[in-house]
């Protein structure tokens, strides 16, 4: 992979999260570029809510987050795997037994 | 994620023997085939990262450029509803051009870089906007007709195999629909105005209609890249598939518009459940792609003068920021 090219004079890069309503967690919408915290708010602003889609804007610096490896995903995951009896269905109650 | 910062955490370098690429690519492919989606950290042969990188930055620069033919016409629109109209979808092309670009970022190219590209004219974008909009008429055929094309092409890519394309197309469709909906609100209006307004609707149907269904790119003969883009869905129909759905929902559009497509071998084929139309120039298609459309000059001129024009904002944002970090340092 060849990702990391030299630093350019772009502003840095930003991940925007919009809550859509009250009551729902910020997601994940997009990323932008901008001067400073701020412009970037303003930014996801006129990029991701122009059609009302937020009440609420979070921004972070994109180099701030920290991401596992999908190339360990095999193994980081691997340990839920075998733990079905962590799911109400694993568990066989009779029909005749009722609020359970 | 939509990011080249997680990149620093290291572990890209891992040089890989030639077998393991190919493990690597039957693995890839394993993937797409079973219609699982391709995330910017996973695993992707380069080929298909330079495809997506090409096609996604022209499908950004094509955004941006569309904003000028029809940014043209916000001092002169014909009423204040029309000109917030216009205004808005001028602005949604903005930021249609900015989902893209950041979605082409995860590849790892830089913005910047894209943005040198399309300024160097090295870089490609749609075609149709190196024609004028001559008459008001104009904006409503480009409503109509070059968004209605635009989105028979796209509404297929929202279901490609890489993530952020995907989803920065599903994005773009649910508000190119308002596109096409008001330049045919202009269309109708022209048609059932005076006569002098029905001969300004025809008069830009004539001219757009061809540019148009050129937009679905060469005949499924010539094409270069449809079928490794289809084995990798990025692409799921054809070009001519493509264009022949376009034209079998516009021409009874047309119709009702009281409009003529020029074409004189448009002609429904019973037998086909298709329409059949007349032969392409593609002399012209090619002309205007090696940049002597009418306007090719002139676009480019307008994109590099907004950004040296736009220099000096840029350099205050950056000198404010800088500033206010200092200042939060020696608060600190």
């Amino acid at each position: 992979m060849r990702m990391n090219t030299p630093m350019s004079n772009d502003w840095p890069l930003y991940e925007v999260f919009i809550r859509s309503r009250a009551g729902l967690e910020h997601k994940h919408v997009g990323s932008l570029h901008a001067a400073d915290a701020a412009m970037a708010v303003e930014h996801a602003r006129d990029v991701y809510t122009r059609r009302q889609e937020g009440v609420s804007i979070w921004v972070v610096r994109s180099n701030d987050i920290v991401a596992s490896d999908p190339n360990d995903a095999d193994a980081l995951f691997e340990p839920a795997r075998d733990k079905v009896y962590r799911h109400p269905t694993f568990y066989a109650i009779p029909d005749e037994v009722k609020n359970l | 994620m939509y990011t080249q910062g997680l990149d620093s955490l290291g572990k890209e370098c891992v040089h890989t023997a030639a077998g393991d690429t190919a493990a690597l690519e039957a693995r890839f492919q394993g993937k797409v085939d079973a219609d699982k989606k391709i995330e910017p950290k996973d695993w992707m042969p380069e080929a298909y990262r330079q495809t997506l990188i090409r096609q996604i930055s022209q499908h950004a620069h094509s955004e941006i450029v569309g904003m000028l033919p029809e940014g043209n016409w916000i001092s002169r629109a014909p009423t204040l509803r029309r000109k917030a109209v216009l205004i808005a979808k001028v602005q949604d092309e903005g930021g249609h051009g900015m989902y893209l670009y950041s979605a082409a970022e995860t590849l790892g190219i830089e913005r910047e870089q894209m943005l040198q590209q399309l300024l160097a004219g090295t870089a490609k974008y749609s075609s149709i906007f190196n024609y004028p909009t001559l008459t008001w008429a104009d904006v409503g055929a480009i409503g109509w007709l070059v968004d209605g094309a635009a989105i028979m092409n796209q509404i297929p890519i929202c279901r490609c195999s890489y993530g952020p394309y995907a989803r920065a197309m599903v994005r773009i469709c649910k508000e190119e629909s308002f596109h096409q909906r008001q330049g045919f609100e202009i269309m109708l209006a022209l048609a059932r105005g005076t006569s002098e307004q029905q001969a300004m609707a025809q008069d830009a149907l004539n001219r757009w209609w061809w540019p148009s269904i050129m937009m679905f790119g060469p005949s499924d003969t010539e094409s270069k890249h449809t079928a490794q883009s289809m084995r990798w869905k990025i692409k799921r129909f054809t070009n001519d598939e493509l264009r022949q759905k376009f034209i079998d929902i516009t021409a009874p559009q047309a119709k009702f518009l009281g409009l003529r497509i020029p074409d004189p071998d448009l002609v429904w084929d019973e037998a086909g459940g298709h329409f059949k139309f007349g032969e392409i120039d593609w002399s012209e298609f090619q002309a205007v792609l090696k940049g002597n459309g009418p306007c090719n000059r002139e676009r480019l001129e307008a994109r590099r003068s907004a950004h040296e024009n736009g220099r000096w904002v840029r350099e205050a944002a950056a000198a404010h920021a800088e500033k206010q970090r200092a200042r939060a340092q020696r608060v600190a």
